[in-house]
């Protein structure tokens, strides 16, 4: 089912990463339905940063679970490599995620009673990745974000930075095409926070990981070189950043 | 994949070693249960068939009086048999290896201070043979001493305990109601029945003394008859019928006025009997690992609730519904799996013990504890696929927002 992917996005390179196209969304039935994304535009290149921002209930979340493939538009189309994932089977958009995507939650979401070690190796076990390849990609990833000495600790013995960077290991030890961060930073004091929007752009810049992130904090935005402002379903400010500042 | 389903799998039972062993207690339970009672059940079984073997090989009994079920039964008016057709089953029937009278009646034993109420059986000794009795002590009855009907009298160890205790009866002058006899043998223990009846109490006499001095008549209540080895019990049944319907003169529209019944019937009939009892408890025991696995389902949709988190982080990061299937169904074969183990280890611990304290023999069953195995495992299965496909349907979105 993967390599369908893969064999579809070969000869269209010249295409974004990822492309929205009118997309709508809507919740419920009838006169509970809700609206949450009423034509959503949007293009991604690879290695771009993008922070999307908005107030609650503008739909930023709506459109990050259409992004990470948890979710699927109502109308419009979702070109991910240029393939239709609107048309994928609920499998197939799981392995779409287990090869493409890194997410990374506000709530961290890493397995209790469980060492970072193995929480990061969690997505190479699903992939198929040899025992002994699997342990050093997981090392290498926790050194990545300076955990390295803490593999062997749960989540529970980690403060809240700690549980974000195994998260963010988490999500990079697959070298995904695109890492999903929502509100990475919602649960840190400012100090952490800019720590792990240093590792973000870290990735950003030397791996050239794609990287889309929901945030309520214009600080926090800054990093990124692109905003994406929601309001009401709808994109209503594109900024490109970039250097010319 | 199952391998490291496996792995997962112990993981989660080892953090919760106290909620797993609680969750597969029922497990343990219905596989010990089963287990116990059919090796109990094979135990009983073979004691059975062992001791109706012990009755004597080849063994018929024939009784006056027609055996029918329910009421309307003419035992009482029917002739009784005497020596003559003794005799005659013996003489005339070439397939019969021995033929012996008996009549019994319940007596008070009486020696010195001590007495015992008993049953005393006037026979030949014939019926040593045909009822596999030997004698341990002394010796059998002397043809003159059946001839004419002498006081004397062969013990059973039973009888002999209560009137003697320690000291030796040989020679020992016993009363039997208003006859004084003399003890000259003593017969080897046989223990009890299956039913509970002591084959040791019992005082032998010749049948013509029990006939002058107990009964006061020529009867003779019973016959047994032993085949000769080779020869089918079914043809030498036939022919008793036979013979007696031509000596009492039964016309051959009447029905017979007698039985004769053949114990490896009986034999049949009993251990068909204890094996259906069998099957019977192995069924109710096989109810009880049923609601174990219920035990199961119950508890691994808890699990499946409180690791609702974990199974949306789980399919975010790119499990499939089936990865997450397995996982689970897995957990609950693995914990099922331990509940039939640590089952057996009980069962076949039990089952020594209680066979000691039954007194039936121990007889390990190793298809029954194979089949116990497997069936807990199935039980895992059936009982796991629920939660497992709960857990693998469920939305990642929500998953991940449960708290």
């Amino acid at each position: 089912m993967n390599t369908d992917v893969s064999d579809t996005t070969a000869d269209v390179t010249a295409r974004p990463l990822i492309e929205l196209k009118d997309v709508t969304k809507v919740y419920g039935q009838g006169h509970a339905a809700m609206q949450a994304l009423r034509g959503v535009d949007l293009r991604i290149e690879e290695g771009d940063f993008v922070a999307v921002m908005g107030p609650s209930g503008s739909g930023k979340s709506t459109c990050m679970n259409i992004l990470g493939c948890l979710d699927t538009p109502t109308a419009g189309s979702y070109l991910f490599k240029g393939v239709e994932v609107g048309k994928l089977s609920r499998s197939q958009r799981a392995l779409l995620r287990r090869h493409y995507l890194g997410f990374v939650f506000q709530g961290y979401n890493l397995l209790n009673r469980t060492s970072a070690l193995e929480n990061v190796e969690l997505p190479l076990i699903y992939r198929g990745t040899p025992t002994a390849e699997r342990h050093g990609r997981a090392r290498k990833a926790l050194e990545a974000v300076g955990l390295k000495g803490w593999e062997g600790h749960t989540p529970g013995e980690l403060s809240g930075g700690q549980q974000q960077r195994v998260a963010i290991a988490r999500a990079i030890v697959t070298e995904p095409a695109v890492l999903l961060a929502d509100e990475p930073t919602g649960n840190l004091d400012s100090a952490r926070s800019r720590e792990i929007m240093e590792l973000l752009c870290t990735f950003n810049r030397d791996q050239g990981i794609t990287i889309v992130m929901v945030t309520h904090e214009s600080e926090m935005a800054a990093y990124a070189k692109r905003i994406v402002q929601f309001m009401d379903g709808l994109v209503k400010t594109d900024e490109q950043k970039g250097e010319v500042a | 994949m199952l391998w490291n389903a496996f792995l997962l799998a112990l993981r989660e039972i080892r953090r919760n070693v106290m909620r797993s062993f609680l969750t597969i207690l029922g497990v343990v339970i219905g596989v010990a249960a089963v287990i116990v009672m059919v090796t109990l059940g094979s135990g009983a079984t073979a004691q059975v068939t062992e001791q109706i073997s012990s009755l004597g090989s080849n063994l018929l009994m024939v009784m006056p009086g027609q055996r029918r079920h329910g009421p309307g039964g003419s035992s009482a008016s029917a002739e009784p048999f005497d020596l003559d057709d003794v005799m005659a089953i013996a003489g005339e029937i070439g397939s019969v290896a021995a033929a012996a009278p008996s009549s019994f009646q319940s007596v008070m034993a009486i020696y010195g201070n001590e007495n015992w109420a008993t049953s005393v059986t006037g026979t030949d000794n014939q019926y040593l043979t045909v009822r596999n009795w030997s004698i341990e002590n002394g010796r059998q009855f002397t043809v003159s001493e059946l001839r004419s009907g002498k006081a004397v009298c062969i013990l059973g160890t039973t009888v002999q305990k209560e009137l003697f205790g320690g000291q030796n009866p040989l020679g020992a002058t016993i009363r039997l109601e208003k006859l004084s006899c003399q003890v000259i043998g003593i017969l080897k223990s046989k223990g009890q029945t299956t039913m509970g009846t002591d084959q040791d109490d019992r005082v032998l006499i010749p049948l013509r003394t029990f006939q002058r001095r107990i009964a006061g008549n020529q009867d003779v209540g019973r016959i047994h008859v032993s085949a000769r080895e080779g020869t089918s019990t079914e043809k030498v049944l036939k022919d008793i019928e036979l013979l007696m319907r031509e000596r009492r003169h039964i016309s051959p529209t009447e029905e017979n006025d007698f039985t004769v019944m053949d114990m490896q019937e009986i034999a049949a009939t009993l251990t068909g009997t204890t094996k259906i009892l069998t099957a019977l408890l192995g069924t109710v025991a096989g109810v009880s690992l049923l609601v174990g696995g219920i035990g199961i389902m119950n508890i691994m949709l808890v699990s499946v609730t409180e690791r609702t988190r974990e199974i949306g982080i789980r399919l975010a990061i790119g499990a499939l519904e089936r990865e997450v299937l397995m996982q689970f169904l897995v957990e609950a074969v693995v914990l099922s799996s331990f509940g039939g183990l640590f089952g057996i280890v009980l069962a076949l611990t039990a089952s020594v013990g209680l066979a000691g304290i039954l007194q039936i023999p121990f007889i390990f069953n190793p298809g029954i504890v194979v089949i116990a195995f497997l069936f807990s495992a199935g039980v895992g299965v059936v009982f796991g696929y629920f939660p497992a496909q709960k857990a693998a349907r469920l939305d990642p979105i929500d998953a991940l927002r449960h708290e």
